[in-house]
């Protein structure tokens, strides 16, 4: 694994909770790595899987999900949705030999700046650990 | 005027398209008496060389079933592409993977450890695996090589028309059949089937959908009236094109996929994933937890018969240096 390996991580917020939360965590000049590539969605709910397995397909090395906590979404369910679908997608993900660390799914709220900048260091460094993601699969015709 | 040319090719498969082709029952005769077929493995004794000998664009039709899973079948592929005017992806194998595909969640070397050498009813002592080249005093055997990877026959060649189904319905074959003798065949790049998905075409009631528990089909008797998927039963007709008739929700069996993603949508799997996880009643942790448990195999189960279409294809070998720095 090369030492100079930058993650990159596509991030999925929401506009309501997360978004604000990653909002705060800049106008706070919070320190936090720039390998997250932000894509703000209405809700946590709205992330298709297929985003994710396109992201991978792509080549992200992680795809972190955020949104309301549990209670919060400002459409009541989406978030409950998102709680159901990432843990399935994650066991669905390992079938396919992808370490379940590089899908991570969080609740933050539009006052957790820090929670975000702390979250994003994280996932950041495990990933940069871990290594890129094999996006071709290996083989002769993979 | 000389008889439009047809010919049908099986690659990896089950048999079972071709079985489809005979289930026209009388209609073959139609068929037979509307063109010339060319080739046909399993019916007719035509060999690859006379196949190599004809001119380019020779054939106008060409139903091509199956996967492709080792290079003898990528060769004949493309030998029945340069010769055909109209290829047909013909049945869930050629137009998405279908059951083949599913190797995909494995390689090469783990299949020949599995077929050759752990199968307790293998006699292999020495470890034989098999070779493409042999040299034997004769000379050399040769082997087709065994692909790592399955694909579906439009990543190898350009296709004209998908016909998806496990196998395709007689009602589909007939209708391209009839199509193609009258000259009026869609435009190219067409799924012969419905543009509108399974749920849309059930007749089965549905209500609002929440699901508190999941059955595997073995598990319980479903009622044959009500939605399979409010019953508890994955049934992947949420995420699966229409057209096949019905033929297994009418047998009270869940929808297995075989007709593939619907229009528009580019990773069945997915899809699939989102429509169940949707209707599962679940917001405590041990809820979900349940849910996981009850999905025992969600690759297999949402990408059946698509895995070589999907976005990620195959999965990915081990990371040898998990956590190195």
């Amino acid at each position: 694994m090369s030492r100079h390996f930058e993650p990159r991580i596509v991030g999925f917020l929401c506009n309501w909770c997360a978004y604000g939360g990653a909002d705060l965590a800049g106008t706070s000049r919070l320190q936090y790595p720039t390998n997250v590539d932000i894509i703000r969605v209405m809700c946590s709910g709205r992330v298709d899987p297929t985003f994710v397995l396109k992201a991978f397909q792509l080549g992200a090395d992680g795809v972190l999900i955020c949104g309301c906590h549990p209670g919060d979404c400002h459409y009541s369910e989406g978030n409950y949705k998102t709680a159901r679908r990432v843990p399935i997608l994650i066991k669905l993900l390992e079938q396919f030999g992808i370490e379940p660390q590089r899908l991570r799914l969080e609740w933050v709220s539009a006052s957790e700046g820090d929670r975000f900048a702390a979250l994003v260091n994280e996932m950041t460094e495990q990933i940069r650990e871990m290594g890129p993601f094999n996006r071709n699969g290996g083989g002769e015709n993979g | 005027m000389a008889k439009p040319k047809i010919a049908l090719y099986w690659a990896a498969s089950c048999g079972g398209c071709d079985v489809a082709v005979l289930d026209t029952n009388e209609k073959i005769l139609d068929i037979a008496s509307i063109a010339d077929i060319v080739f046909w493995p399993i019916a007719v004794d035509f060999k690859y060389h006379h196949v190599e000998a004809m001119e380019d664009g020779v054939i106008d039709l060409c139903l091509f079933n199956g996967a492709l899973r080792n290079s003898e079948q990528e060769k004949i592929a493309k030998l029945l592409r340069a010769k055909s005017k109209v290829m047909v992806a013909f049945g869930a194998c050629a137009c998405f993977g279908g059951i083949p595909a599913l190797a995909n969640f494995t390689n090469r070397d783990e299949i020949f450890e599995r077929a050759y050498i752990e199968a307790p009813s293998n006699d292999n002592a020495s470890g034989t695996l098999p070779q493409t080249l042999t040299k034997v005093n004769e000379g050399e055997l040769e082997l087709p090589e065994f692909f790592d990877t399955v694909s579906n026959l439009d990543q190898v060649v350009v296709v004209e028309y998908f016909m998806p189904g496990c196998p395709p319905p007689v009602d589909l074959i007939l209708k391209v059949v009839d199509a193609f003798a009258t000259g009026q065949l869609p435009p190219a790049g067409s799924v012969i089937a419905s543009d509108k998905t399974l749920c849309d075409e059930c007749d089965r009631t549905k209500e609002e959908k929440k699901i508190t528990r999941i059955y595997r089909p073995h598990e319980i008797i479903p009622d044959p009236k009500k939605c399979l998927l409010e019953q508890g039963i994955i049934c992947c007709g949420p995420a699966t094109r229409g057209g096949c008739g019905l033929r297994c929700i009418k047998a009270n069996m869940p929808c297995r996929g075989c007709f593939g993603p619907p229009l528009g949508v580019i990773d069945q799997g997915a899809k699939m994933l989102s429509a169940l996880t949707s209707t599962y009643e679940a917001k405590e942790e041990e809820e979900i937890a349940r849910l996981l448990s009850e999905v025992v195999d969600p690759a297999g189960t949402f990408y059946r018969f698509s895995m070589a279409k999907s976005l990620l294809r195959r999965k990915r070998p081990v990371p040898v240096e998990v956590g190195a720095k």
